[in-house]
This record gives C-alpha cells, structure tokens and sequence, in this order.
C-alpha cells in the first residue's frame, strides 16, 4: 500500500504540470496577441516592448512556459489588467468566500444525499425509493443557477425573509457566526447544493442495494442482529465510496460556483471570473482557474489517499 | 461432416445472428415501450422538437420585435398569454424560438465529442499499448477540471459566441466520453469471438467495424445520451454569464440572464425560459435511464 500511494503521489506532479500548461495555453488561444492580454490596450509602445522582454514573449513557446511556470511556483500569477494589482491578492479571498460556500453546500447535499440515498437503497422498490429517484434526478437535471432566481423569488422578493444577494450584512464579506451572516450563506449553499444531494443519492443508494443484497447482511440477520446493528455494518462497508464521491463533489462545486455566484453576487471565485470574462480581464481568468484546479488535483489525491487507508479491501501496489 | 456441411451450418449461424441482432433491438424497443416514465419523456421531447422545429409556423410574433410600450407585461396578458420580456417581446414567441438555440447547443457538443470521443476511446481501448497511454493520460489532465470550470476558462479565453461555446462545450465532454469507449473497448477486445476473427485473418480494421463496434457501440451511446441534460444545462449557463449565445438571438439561458433584472417586477415571467431548461433537461435523463435499463447497459 505505501508503494501505490507513493506512486499515486508522484502520479500527480505531471498532473499538475499539465493543469499549468492548459491554464498558460488559455492566454494563447485567446484571440489577439497575448500581450494584449498583460498590458492594457492604450499603453504607451516601449512600455508594451519592455513587458514583451520582461514576460519573455519575444522567445518561443516552450520557454515562455517555463518562465510562465517558474513565476507561478513563485506565487506570482502576475496583475490584473482592470485594477493592476497582483491577481493573487484578490483571489486569496475570493477562494476564502467560495470554500466557505461550497464546504456548506456539499455538507448539505451530502447529508441529504445519504439519508436519501440510504434509505431508497435499504427500501428498494418502495414508494419511499420512487420519491428519493425523483428528487435525485430533478437535482441533477436543474439549472441551479435557476433554482436560485427561484429561491430568491419566494424567499427574498415574496416572503422577504432571507438577502436575496452578498455575503454579509452591509456588503461585507467577512464571515463570523451569527445570525445576520448565516442568513447570507442559506440560499446560495441551498441552491448550491442540489446538485450533489442528487448525485450522492444515486450513489449511495446503488451502494446500500448493492451491500443488501451480499451474503453477510443475511449472515448477520441470520445471526440476529437489530437492524440499527447491520445499518451499522451497512454503513462501515459504503463509508469509503462514498467518502470518495463527496470529496470529487466539493471540487465541482468549488469549480462549478461561478453559476450560483453570479446569482448571489456572492463575492467568490466564481463572481472574479465572471467580471474577469466581462471585462477580457485575462490574467485573472487564468490565475483563478489554475488555483481552482490544482485545488482540484490536490482534492483528488486526498480522496484517494483516504479511500486507500479507510478501505483495506483496496490493496493496489 | 464434409466442406458444404460445414458451410451450410456456418450459413445457419450467420442467419441465426442476424435474427438475434435484430430480436436485440426489437426486445429493447419492447422494454423501452414498457417503461411509461420513458414514452412519456420521449413524447413530451417529441412534441418540443416539433414545437421548436415549426416556430415560424406556430410562434404567434416575431421573436426580436418589441415595443417599449408594453414591457414586462405579466402573465394572462390579452394577446400575451405569458407576459412580455424586458423589450417587450412576446414570451411565448421568445420561449418557442428560444428552444432551437437551447437545443442545438445542448446536442451538437455531444454529438461532436461522440464522434471524437468514441473514435479515440475504441482506438485506445483496441490498440491498447504506448497509443493508449497517450490517449488516456492526456485525457487524465482534463480531468483535473470541474466540467463548469473547463467551459468556462476554454469560452472565456476564446470569447463570447455560439461557435466558441459549442468547441469548449465539445472539450468538456471529449474525455469523459473517451473513458467510457475505452473501458468497454478494452472489455471486449479480450472475449474470444474477437481472437477467433483475429485469428481467421481479418484485418483489424474489420475486426473493429465488425465485432467489436456492433458491442461498444451501443453503452457508448447510452452515456452520451446521459449528457445531452448535462451539456443543455451548462449551454445555457455559458450564455447567462454571457459566454455563450448573444442578444438579440432567443436563448433560454440568455433570457434568464437578462430578464434577472425583472425578477423584482415580473418574477414569475422571469423565471420561465428556466421552466423549459428544467423539463427539457429531465426530460432527456429520464429517457436515458430507460434507455440504458432497456439495452442493459451497466452503469
């Protein structure tokens, strides 16, 4: 086992490489000439002929890459066109907001998803496993971003109990536990979180049936165990597929608020890349989506390495 | 047994396997016919397309033409039966209109990545070695990518239209499709039936457009049809962040972009090209899922 996560380990620097070269590429398949993309359009021509030297834009690709990378290892993922301040400066936050959005949208699609999902599985057939398949599939087949119009509708313009958009009271963004932030946070986790609620639920419900069906759940009933003892076993034995679809799902949502965000005005990831796309704002565009996905990359290997220690069944060397 | 025998009953088989092949379909169109939740999506699906397809015929104004004086009219309208837009525009023409623009963005990225996908997973999977390494560990790094994060970063460097939006959105699904060709590929290029045509001299090209084909084929499909609801979802959802189609084109998501700012006025006008996302997007996963219960296609 130590062998496989070693490799497992290693297995994830190419990865990564890669993600930067996809994220360096995106300002090449950019229309215009990627200078462009670093100085504004109305700067002076020795000023853009010396960024051209500084970037290295004059070499070829290759080496661009490299000197892109060497940048970026530095942590500099270089300034923004429309405020020229470092990119990373505003992204740190960013990713702060969009974490805080996301850890509560995937604890509430997870809690639901399994308790759902846990039941259909165990009732299979039942008109309780209908109800839990229909609202798996209308997660997974809405548009959040609808949803969330509609949420706002009922609860923020209708009934007029929740901020219908922002993070925290007076535009602020900076979380405490209160009331008055929490009510920010309801709806956009809520929309948020249907997505994987839906996902989970068909997951877990495939494991349960799947684990129900296996000789020894009928062992131990045949040994006379209360059911709260087998769900106990049940559980044990779905815990790590499980674990491993919640964790890729919190790396979806982190990627895939930019939708909810953009309803919410909720001041995330998602809301930089939208202005980043308004206003052709191309190192931003490119600084969050390689911190967003190596997150990812990084998520990933921790699910793995998880999965591996929590599952003994799993012994790839 | 003599050679004519031989011949005779290999004859036999042949016809045999053709019959099976064809009871295979017939058997997962009797399935399929059972299943009430996937005839009826099917149905609605088809009544949408005819709806969508015939819009010149059947919309009852013209899609880009408003008029100031009669914004944001709510639903139940005279002559407006579901209200105007934030241009005045008729709804029901907008929404009927709308609907082609969803549609097709919805279909042809996974149509294309089909194609693409499939051709390169079945490669993968039947050629197996260095070819494979190379094909999957590429399609490894767009893994590393949530699917909203893709298109966004790939529409987002190249810019706003339909054209950019359908190559990012053909990106995304490329990888998850060649995946799942190359699984099964990889299943079925080791069963005998695929040694024994190897080993009785057909060249590989045969052997893949002849067994192995006729087996990938058909699960490959199946996911692919799994994402139509996927890519309808984050087609529109490109064009509400403005990525996507543009104004004054009828889009549901672009409608939902910009009759946001009516969600205060109008909100349940404002929320209907959502309505049509929604069920065209259901409608198509639970087709789907009939479809891969009704050709046993594991999941």
């Amino acid at each position: 086992m130590f062998f496989y996560l070693l490799r497992r380990l290693l297995y994830s620097v190419p990865i990564a490489l890669a993600v930067g070269f996809v994220c360096f590429m995106l300002v090449q398949i950019a229309p215009g000439e990627p200078i462009n993309a670093i100085v504004p359009p109305d700067a002076p021509a020795d000023l853009v002929e010396q960024v051209r030297r500084e970037y290295g834009l004059d070499k070829p690709l290759p080496v661009q890459f490299g000197i892109w990378l060497s940048k970026v290892v530095q942590g500099d993922l270089g300034r923004s066109l429309a405020t020229g301040r470092p990119v990373w400066d505003d992204l740190h936050s960013a990713i702060g907001n969009t974490l805080r959005l996301a850890v509560a949208a995937s604890l509430l699609g997870f809690v639901l998803g399994c308790v759902l999902g846990g039941l259909a599985g165990t009732f299979r057939g039942s008109l309780l496993d209908r109800a839990a398949v229909t609202v798996a599939v209308a997660g997974v087949s809405v548009p959040h971003y609808w949803l969330g119009m509609v949420l706002v509708v009922i609860f923020s313009v209708q009934l007029n109990w929740l901020p219908a958009m922002g993070a925290g009271p007076g535009g602020s963004s900076d979380w405490a536990w209160t009331w008055e932030h929490f009510q920010f946070l309801i709806l956009p986790a809520v929309t948020l979180s249907v997505i994987p609620m839906g996902i989970v639920t068909r997951t877990v419900r495939g494991i349960v049936a799947e684990i129900m069906n296996q000789e020894f759940v009928t062992a131990l009933r045949g040994k006379g165990l209360t059911s709260w003892n087998i769900f106990l076993h049940v559980v044990k034995n779905a815990a790590p597929n499980a674990l491993s679809v919640i964790g890729l799902q919190l790396g979806y949502l982190m990627g895939g608020s930019i939708l909810v965000e953009t309803v919410f005005s909720w001041p995330g990831t998602g809301l930089l890349l939208n202005s980043a796309i308004f206003q052709r704002d191309l190192p931003v565009l490119q600084g969050t989506i390689l911190v967003l996905a190596l997150f990812f990359v990084a998520l990933n290997l921790l699910v793995d390495l998880i999965q591996t220690t929590l599952d003994p069944r799993i012994k790839r060397a | 047994m003599s050679a004519t025998a031989a011949k005779a009953e290999l004859a036999v088989q042949a016809a045999q396997a053709a019959a099976v092949s064809r009871g295979y379909w017939a058997g997962v169109w009797k399935r399929l016919r059972r299943d009430p939740m996937a005839i009826g999506c099917a149905a609605v699906l088809l009544v949408m397309l005819a709806v969508i397809l015939l819009a010149p015929w059947i919309a009852p104004y013209d899609p880009t033409q408003g008029s100031m004086m009669r914004r944001l009219r709510p639903m139940g309208t005279p002559g407006y039966p579901l209200g105007t837009d934030e241009l005045g525009r008729d709804m029901v023409t907008r929404l009927i209109y709308g609907g082609r623009l969803s549609w097709f963005m919805g279909i042809v990225p996974v149509a294309l990545a089909f194609v693409v996908g499939g051709t390169l997973g079945v490669l993968a999977g039947y050629a197996g070695g260095r070819l494979n390494m190379l094909i999957m560990r590429t399609t490894d790094v767009f893994y590393a990518f949530p699917s909203v994060l893709l298109a966004v970063a790939i529409s987002g460097a190249l810019g706003a239209g339909i054209t950019n939006a359908i190559l990012s959105l053909t990106l995304v699904f490329v990888p998850p499709i060649i995946r799942v060709a190359e699984t099964v590929t990889t299943g079925v290029r080791n069963l005998d039936f695929v040694d024994a045509a190897r080993a009785s001299g057909a060249s590989a090209f045969t052997v893949v457009r002849v067994h192995v084909l006729g087996n990938v084929l058909g699960p490959i499909f199946v996911y692919a049809t799994s994402l139509i609801s996927v890519c309808m979802i984050l087609a529109s959802g490109l064009s509400f962040l403005g990525l996507g189609t543009r104004p004054p084109d009828a889009e549901w998501g672009l409608m939902l972009n910009t009759l946001r700012t009516a969600i205060y006025s109008q909100p349940w006008v404002a929320v209907l090209p959502g309505v049509c996302i929604f069920v065209t997007s259901i409608c198509f996963n639970l087709l789907s899922d009939g479809l891969r219960q009704a050709m046993d296609v594991k999941a």
